[in-house]
């Protein structure tokens, strides 16, 4: 008997351990060798994301996004992109980027051991990554210590800029900056739609319960408390955080249905936002809106898998393929990523290649792969927008190293694909409110 | 309130006899052969995207496809217990556990690598969302038609199961085997092939269990993870080894999960269901029906 609970305990261990995050041993392959003929050695970036794992269909996206771009820089496009033209980075007498990836499995420890790695054993200069918040919070503590440059293009955990590291900088907007959105949309929604202050004040937070989710849901607490902006009052109806390995989000969602709210505000990645919405049908659970934050709700799988069901979800995004209109790059690189992957690219992917745009752009203004240099040079970035394939106002970051000219704008999926509808200026559709119930649809 | 709260039960138990097929298997496997069949939640992937290309590829719908994939899954726990499983069964246990393990490893890795991570979902199939509205103390409750099929076909197979290793020759044998190999092997039973029945059928099992899943549920190489720690709970409650006991199991778990769930902190449901697991090893470790040792 006591042989059996040993056996059992000893299963328990090694499934959780292996399986909760998700994953599956797996060393990343080394990058193969250039031929030697040249002479400039090239620049190595560690790119660190989830390449196995529940995640490692995002991982993956991240790896041939991040391919693509240093494909740019390295050879020569005709396109309008810095580096695009030329072959490898000017500054570096022509060398080129060699990214060499790791796989954090989507576990914090394994995120901090890649890190440990990349910087003693492969060599690298900088490091790029890790996608999830909580990954990235242990990864760049291992470039903190190690004196590494850390430039991080997708994380939104408010508090990752906080910690006073000298090694970290941040491209995207965190989910403060992106809560703020969220409340300042509410706002021109009741104002264009002539709706009361009663018709939207029931509000339902709803958020995976690692940093990332957590940290999104503090934000939105925080706004609501402060009521932010300019008096708006909300009440919080349901508070609800879940795990997002689950099989089972049925609780949740009754949860929901019980406070009926009159918006949801989500924060869920992948598997977990498919799951809801598709319960969300089932049970018949018809608030007037969903606000999602990103994430599983800007990923392609998201429509392609649910067809219409998809329809109708507001989600902050950093990136829309409608906004070509305003920014014809957009569309040339997003052609490129679908000639070779038959997908297009979404708001994580997009800041992802923006990610490794901007740190050619500094290690070619450093002039140097020393340390001290590249922080230097990060320090002086300033990228007009002109340059960019997200629609912020540049890249420049503050004294935390966060850029500061990082913006959101929100997405409606309407008729299954994503259409920006606010900020006004952006705005190419009109918005649906309220979500028609499944009944009607 | 009292409205929703029953429908939170339905759900409960609709889940829990969905983990319960799954857990069918593993104490199944683990009584007669004393294997924990880590790759369990694997082969459940299989029988899944087993269903999802029938469906893709050959118009197959998953109701129709459950007389493919299930003798499907029977076969290929037939080859998977020849090559792999035979050469462990005299070995030590932890010997076993850790092939097994491997074992799912691989299988998680050849579906990454044959089907990428995708998140896959079929579209129209023949139950598709139907929602039944069932009227219960007078309050108006829905039962998901895809999830009634699954749990009905879930009970359904268990009570196939049960009926065949307590009322036919061969599952008197299988019992045999259970007990004592040698004495089994004595009274002229081979048990080698004893063996290689109870892998199968444990195999099938979660053939069933998938391809009923894929009538409403994503579909991707880790979505095994997800089921497989909760059967291992389910076989614990209910005890190693005992069919009707791990479905009583599942039908716990599911009950403790959802309503847990509703009632107390969401984020802590599958905390709720390890305590439970925790408890019963420490207070009666062979849970409520297994064969004491």
């Amino acid at each position: 008997m006591k042989n059996k609970i040993l056996l059992l305990c000893m299963a328990f261990i090694l499934v959780a351990a292996f399986a909760l995050p998700g994953c599956v041993p797996e060393v990343a392959p080394p990058e193969e060798e250039e031929e030697e003929e040249e002479v400039v050695e090239p620049v190595k970036i560690g790119a660190i994301y989830p390449l196995t794992g529940p995640l490692a269909a995002i991982g993956t996206e991240i790896k041939q996004v991040v391919e693509l771009a240093a494909d740019i820089v390295n050879n020569s496009y005709d396109i309008d992109l810095p580096f695009a033209r030329g072959e490898g980075l000017p500054g570096l007498g022509g060398a080129p980027i060699e990214v060499v990836f790791a796989d954090s499995k989507g576990s914090p420890e394994t995120g901090l051991a890649e890190a440990e790695r990349l910087i003693e054993m492969e060599g690298v200069v900088a490091l790029i990554g890790c996608y999830q918040s909580s990954v990235t919070e242990t990864a760049s503590f291992a470039a903190e210590r190690l004196a590494i440059p850390y430039l991080n293009p997708e994380s939104t955990y408010p508090g990752l800029t906080d910690r006073g590291f000298k090694w970290f900088f941040r491209n995207t907007p965190h989910d403060y900056t992106f809560s703020e959105t969220f409340f300042k949309f509410l706002e021109d929604l009741k104002e264009k739609e002539g709706l009361d202050h009663s018709e939207i004040e029931n509000v339902a937070i709803l958020y995976e319960d690692t940093l990332w989710g957590v940290g999104t849901s503090d934000a939105e607490k925080d706004l609501i408390a402060k009521k932010y902006p300019a008096g708006a009052e909300y009440n919080i109806v349901a508070d609800i955080a879940y795990a997002h390995e689950a099989a089972s989000v049925t609780s949740e969602v009754m949860k929901l249905k019980a406070a009926n709210p009159d918006i949801v505000l989500m924060a869920s990645y992948l598997s977990d936002a498919l799951l809801f919405q598709k319960e969300f049908k089932a049970l018949d659970f018809n608030p007037k809106a969903i606000l999602a934050m990103d994430a599983g709700h800007i990923h392609p799988d998201f429509v392609s898998t649910l067809g219409a069901d998809a329809n109708y979800i507001f989600t902050r995004e950093v990136w829309s393929l409608d906004l070509s209109v305003v920014n014809p790059l957009i569309g040339i690189v997003n052609d490129i990523y679908y000639e070779r992957h038959g997908k297009n690219m979404d708001g994580t992917t997009a800041r992802s290649f923006t990610g490794l745009m901007v740190l050619a752009d500094v290690l070619n203004r450093a002039g140097s792969t020393e340390p001290e240099a590249i922080r230097e040079a990060l320090v002086e970035t300033d990228i007009p927008p002109e340059d960019l394939i997200v629609p912020w106002k540049g890249v420049k970051f503050d004294e935390t190293g966060q850029n500061m000219y990082g913006e959101g704008v929100i997405s409606q999926i309407i008729d299954e694909s994503w259409h920006t509808v606010y900020p006004s200026e952006f705005a190419l559709r009109d918005w649906v409110y309220p979500q028609p119930t499944w009944a009607e649809r | 309130m009292s409205e929703l709260f029953i429908q939170v039960v339905i759900e409960g138990l609709l889940w829990g006899a969905i983990y319960a097929l799954v857990a069918v298997g593993l104490s199944l496997i683990w009584g007669v052969m004393g294997i924990l069949n880590l790759a369990h939640g694997d082969f459940l992937m299989l029988g899944m995207f087993g269903a999802y290309w029938l469906a893709i590829l050959l118009g197959i719908d998953p109701l129709i496809g459950l007389l493919i994939v299930t003798p499907a899954m029977f076969i290929l726990g037939l080859g998977i217990y020849k090559s792999l499983i035979t050469r462990i069964v005299k070995a030590p246990r932890l010997t076993a556990l850790l092939a097994t393990f491997g074992l799912g490893i691989f299988l998680r890795n050849l579906a990454h690598f044959l089907w990428r991570a995708d998140y896959r979902m079929l579209g129209d199939t023949l139950v598709g969302d139907r929602v039944i509205t069932v009227s219960i103390l007078g309050g108006t409750n829905f039962i998901s038609v895809p999830k009634l099929l699954a749990a009905g076909g879930s009970l359904a197979a268990t009570a196939l199961l049960y009926w065949f290793i307590k009322r036919t020759k061969t599952g008197r044998a299988l019992q045999a085997t259970a007990m004592n190999r040698q004495s089994a092997a004595l009274m002229g039973i081979d048990t080698e092939r004893m063996y290689m029945l109870a892998y199968s059928l444990g195999i099938a099992c979660v053939g069933v269990a998938g391809t009923l899943l894929t009538n409403f549920f994503i579909i991707f190489p880790e979505v095994g993870i997800m089921f497989v720690l909760f059967a291992l709970v389910a076989v614990t409650i209910g005890g190693f080894g005992s069919i009707h006991g791990a479905l009583i199991g599942g039908l716990i778990i599911g009950l403790i999960e959802s309503v847990g769930g509703f009632v107390g902190i969401p984020a802590l449901k599958q905390a709720l269901v390890f305590a439970v697991f925790v408890i019963v090893v420490v207070l009666r470790p062979r849970g409520l029906f297994g064969w004491a040792d």
